[in-house]
């Protein structure tokens, strides 16, 4: 690891003022950290922002619930606002099993952590696809696009586009903007680019969730029971009339370089009951345009099955 | 002469009793220093340059710009110019620094020259792997070709268990000081008695001057006998930085990278027998690779060795891959699940159930009565009988399934001596030149002290992990319990019958008429006649009673004390998620005999702990190499995944302790545990999915591609 500078601002202001060239915002630290040590990421100065009470905290604000961009995971998950209206992002947070990254891990650096792919992990570049195609890519991308056949690391990502949510970002003009999680999350084209629509001098401070009127969840197929990460996940939000989808949200998680969303699947849910069968056909329609690579078809099965429980989960029929 | 055999397991007041490790307490509160722990305040640190590359040779190394950094101690070259690196990850340079951020601030300003030379570091598909595959030969008995053209059922099927690493917590290392007139070592060490004789051979010096000790370690496995190159040019570093100590421990990377690897077993197996369950041939094309060297066979096949007709073929396959080493039950594991697989296969394949055929099949094995009283008592946990389905009868999405594993080991105690100190002042020391390599080596030392004289175990002081105390072997090959226990039994007896010889006269009664019991000297047969320990211990006058005793494993068997041959029966059932191929655990039951067991309690923890590496081994773990880079892309605890607690599932431990096992005297327990349960587990998803997965571990593409072959056919 690099020798760097530390910053230790208190306001938003102040850390935009921080983070000149080179330098990187700092969270929980628990995906940076790691990108430090394995030399991925070599910033001159980190910009603590644990510090700046402003961007802590979830309450209501008008239609929406704020989540304040350095609530932990742990904070996401034990909340009364949050568990009474988003068991979908509950299950998300829940899904990183480990106790201590739920504790430092934040909101909004699970939503701009780095991909884990393993070869952009050991410096060989995130979109090296050759390495991908012709190597070991059973956890790689199902839809790639182009040359970018990492997938997003995220799980709250996922759920949160399902349900709508939009992230507000700070700039270091001291504007502020909303962006829609959905094009929050973008496939890089280009080596050096990131994998989210956030300029190196910006900072997310909230993630705005609309009003609950869903019944939603996210379902994880996991390898491991303790601490892994999930093969695919699906995070699904339901409008209903009665026991008929008026609207449904389904986004795929860690199957592609974004959280994937399920647009067929979506309108042919419209109408209909959620049952075994319904269910079945919308993960099938959810997983048609899927790419696999040489060594992970398996995880079309998997995302199609993932879409399945979650919508079984959320119109609260028993999944398996 | 005296008499040194067990007392009657019935008399026992110590040993054979449940006794919680006596460094428990220091361990979970942190307060047990492990080597990697050390920290002093002349501390210099030590780095690793190893090579990126998997087949290169070095041309040239600069050093002068890590030289130039400030704070660097000294610098070595390992493998110089014209060196031929073999596998990723070897050593090239090793530095010195009084940081460890120094150190390796310096390991990334040496500049390497490589010329990079083609590698190969995949075995699994034998077709691929051109010349590196080296034919071991053929091995036949009785007539193959006519038990196969006669049998009344085939099955032929292919199986394999990828390479697999140690991964121990405590990453291999030392702290080492190369002083005036002495080393000091302080390793990560499974060989205290002869890690030091280890070193002092690397570095040219006379095995007296090094002194090791360490007196915890963070798990071996196997892997930590020797004391390694970054051993020595931690000591070499240390002699140029003027003796300041140099701890060097591996980071984890490079840990699961060189530090040693279970080999891999691939192998196409048929099998011929009777419709009645009866095996009648075997045959067998097996490969396997432990990197550079190739790969030996297997024992197959495993147990039912005396399949009466048999053909074996092998391959050994060189990989540019770290160097396999030692791995609890070396290639035990990889036989019982290839062999093991192969005969529930067959089991499936003519209707029966497989826990029929094992017990029909273990007639051609050297301890039949032993297993099937094994098996019948693992059935029982297990509820075998009501539980049992053919695997073709399951429905649901979540789905049953049982299967078997089994075990057979040595285990007879190594070499080992000890020395037994009993003072004026009553107190008792016994010195040993082992390890406690978290077997609970030190509380059966203490427990045998104890029990032989008469006192409770408070009363018995310990000391191990340095090798200037009486010399014991390493704990390889599960010899340590034997080895130790037969030691300080010999000596407690010796120095018991000097005491003696000290109080006869007081006492009136001839020496070999007294005997140790609740800390009294006694009259045998006249309790009233006694004396107190203290008391007796008061006779010693001012030269303590110190005595030896030596476990001599040619001579052991004969005086009884401990034996060898050790088996094991393990059965698990699985849940499977036949949707996503999710394989959970729902129980693993181990029957296991070990002789005469010392401390049931100590002996369930370590089938336990096999038990979870075996759902590890099952589930989860597989050394992952690219070939495009030569790379192990999973040298991290990421994504060499590794069970945690929800994992695991029940584990139900079973110590098969019987007056018959019990006068066998004792016999080694660690790796006989760790053989049976990836065979067991791999065979219960087997029964669970009505298919087999063939190889582990089981993964949900493995499982659900299995599951694909089975529709298509
Ligand atoms: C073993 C392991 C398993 C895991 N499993 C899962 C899993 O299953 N699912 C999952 O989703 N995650 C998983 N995680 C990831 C974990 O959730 C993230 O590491 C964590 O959420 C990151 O948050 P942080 O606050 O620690 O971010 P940091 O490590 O501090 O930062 C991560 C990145 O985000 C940037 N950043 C952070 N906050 C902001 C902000 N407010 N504005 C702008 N940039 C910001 C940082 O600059 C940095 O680039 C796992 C992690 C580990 C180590
Ligand atoms: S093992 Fe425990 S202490 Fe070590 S890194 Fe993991 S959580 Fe932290």
């Amino acid at each position: 690891m690099d020798n760097f500078e530390y910053a230790n601002p208190s306001t938003v202001k102040e850390a935009l003022s921080l983070l000149t060239a080179g330098a990187e915002v700092l969270a929980g630290g628990t995906d940076l950290l790691s990108l430090l040590k394995d030399e991925v990421h070599k910033p001159k100065r980190l910009v603590n922002i644990k510090n700046i009470k402003a961007l802590g905290g979830i309450s209501k604000a008008g239609n929406n619930i704020r989540i304040g961009a350095t609530v932990t995971l742990d904070e996401l998950a034990s909340s009364q606002l949050i568990r009474a209206a988003y068991p979908s992002l509950v299950q998300a947070a829940l899904g990183i099993t480990s106790p201590q990254i739920r504790n430092m891990g934040t909101v909004a650096g699970d939503l701009c952590q780095r991909p884990r792919c393993w070869y952009f992990r050991s410096g060989n570049g995130l979109l090296n696809k050759s390495l991908v195609e012709n190597g070991e890519n059973k956890y790689h991308a199902i839809f790639g696009t182009g040359s970018a056949q990492f997938v997003s690391a995220s799980s709250l990502g996922p759920a949160l586009m399902a349900l709508g949510a939009t992230v507000k970002i700070a700039g270091a003009d001291g504007k502020t903007k909303d962006v829609p999680v959905a094009q929050f999350f973008k496939a890089p084209s280009a080596e050096g680019e990131r994998e989210i629509a956030l300029a190196a001098n910006e900072i997310v401070t909230d993630i705005l969730v609309p009003a609950p009127a869903t019944k939603n969840a996210t379902y994880e197929v996991r390898h491991k029971q303790a601490l892994d990460w999930p093969l695919a996940t699906a995070s699904v939000a339901l409008r209903m009339s009665g026991t008929k989808v008026t609207s449904a949200s389904i986004t795929l998680g860690h199957v592609g370089p974004t959280p994937v969303r399920a647009t067929e699947a979506e309108k042919m849910l419209v109408g209909q009951t959620i049952t075994a069968d319904s269910a079945e056909k919308a993960g099938a329609a959810a997983v048609a345009g899927a790419k696999p690579l040489s060594q992970n078809a398996y995880k079309v099965q998997l995302a199609k099955v993932a879409v399945k429980r979650a919508l079984l989960t959320a119109a609260g029929v028993k999944a398996v | 002469m005296a008499e040194y055999k067990w007392p009657p397991m019935e008399k026992r007041r110590v040993m054979g009793k449940r006794i919680a490790r006596l460094d428990g307490p220091m361990k979970s509160s942190g307060r047990a220093k492990y080597p990697s722990d050390m920290n002093r305040a002349d501390l210099l640190f030590g780095a690793l340059l190893t090579s990126p590359h998997a087949h290169a040779k070095v041309k040239s190394i600069d050093l002068a710009a890590a030289k130039a950094i400030k704070g660097v101690t000294a610098i070595r070259i390992i493998s110089g110019p014209g060196t031929e690196i073999q596998w990723a990850g070897t050593e090239v340079c090793a530095v010195s620094a009084i940081t460890e951020e120094i150190a390796r601030d310096a390991v990334k300003a040496i500049k390497v020259d490589y010329e990079v030379l083609p590698h190969l570091v995949k075995e699994d598909n034998l077709a691929k792997v051109g010349a590196r595959a080296k034919a071991a030969g053929e091995q036949v008995t009785g007539d193959p070709d006519k038990a196969f053209a006669d049998a009344e059922a085939k099955t032929s099927g292919d199986y394999g268990i990828p390479v697999i690493t140690h991964c121990c917590l405590e990453p291999h290392g030392s702290v080492v000081a190369w002083g005036a007139d002495k080393i000091d070592f302080w390793p990560s060490t499974q060989a205290v008695s002869t890690v030091g004789g280890d070193l002092a051979k690397m570095l040219e010096l006379p095995a007296t001057q090094v002194k090791v000790d360490c007196q915890y370690m963070g798990g071996g496995f196997g892997a930590k006998f020797p004391a390694d190159r970054w051993g020595a040019e931690a000591a070499r570093l240390s002699k140029e930085s003027g003796g300041r100590p140099v701890k060097m421990f591996l980071d984890r990377a490079t840990e699961l990278t060189i530090a040693g690897v279970r080999p891999s077993h691939f192998a196409k197996i048929k099998v011929a027998g009777k419709k009645d369950g009866t095996i009648t041939g075997w045959q067998s094309e097996s490969w396997a690779t432990g990197g550079i060297g190739g790969g030996g066979m297997a024992p197959l096949p495993y147990v039912f060795t005396n399949i009466p007709n048999r053909r074996m073929n092998h391959t050994q396959v060189s990989l540019n891959t770290g160097p396999a080493r030692a791995w609890r039950a070396p290639n035990h594991p990889q036989a019982s699940f290839l062999t093991c697989s192969a005969i529930t296969d067959f089991a499936d394949t003519i209707g029966m159930d497989p826990l029929e055929v094992f017990l029909k099949n273990v007639a051609v094995s050297a301890r039949p009565e032993t297993y099937k009283k094994q098996l019948a008592k693992a059935a029982e946990l297990m509820d075998w009988k009501k539980k049992y389905t053919h695997g073709s009868k399951k429905t649901g999405t979540l789905r049953r399934g049982l299967g078997i594993g089994i075990a057979t080991w040595g285990g007879a105690g190594h070499a080992s001596k000890c020395k037994l100190t009993i003072n004026a002042d009553g107190t008792v020391e016994v010195e040993i030149g082992s390890q406690d390599i978290g077997t609970a080596t030190r509380t059966c030392i203490t427990q045998v002290a104890a029990e032989t004289l008469g006192l409770p175990m408070s009363a018995i002081k310990v000391k191990l992990g340095n090798n200037s105390y009486p010399p014991s072997g390493p704990s390889g090959g599960s010899t340590t319990i034997g080895g130790v226990s037969s030691s300080t039994r010999k000596a407690a007896v010796n120095a018991l019958e000097k005491l003696f010889e000290k109080v006869a006269p007081t006492m009136g009664v001839a020496a070999d008429q007294l005997e140790a019991d609740d800390s009294r000297v006694v009259a045998k047969g006249n309790p009233s006649k006694a004396m107190s320990w203290k008391q007796a211990c008061q006779k010693i006058g001012p030269t303590p009673i110190s005595e030896m005793g030596e476990n001599e494993p040619r001579v052991a068997a004969r005086e009884g004390l401990n034996t060898q041959g050790a088996s094991g029966i393990q059965m698990a059932e699985v849940e499977v998620d036949i949707e996503t191929g999710v394989v959970r655990i729902v129980e693993v039951v181990a029957v296991q005999d070990c002789g005469l067991v010392v401390n049931p309690k100590t002996a369930e923890s370590q089938v336990a702990g096999a038990l979870i590496m075996s759902v590890c081994s099952a589930l989860m773990e597989e050394r992952i190499t690219d070939q495009t880079t030569g790379r192990v892309l999973n040298a991290d605890m990421e994504f060499y995944k590794l069970a945690g607690l929800p994992d695991v599932g029940k584990l139900t431990v079973h110590m098969d302790i019987t007056p018959e096992h019990d006068a066998r005297g004792i016999i080694g327990l660690g790796e006989p545990c760790a053989i049976g349960g990836v065979a067991a587990i791999a065979n219960a998803a087997a029964n669970a999915l009505g298919v087999r997965v063939p190889m582990v571990p089981l993964t949900p593409e493995r499982v659900l591609a299995a599951l694909a072959n089975r529709r298509n056919a």
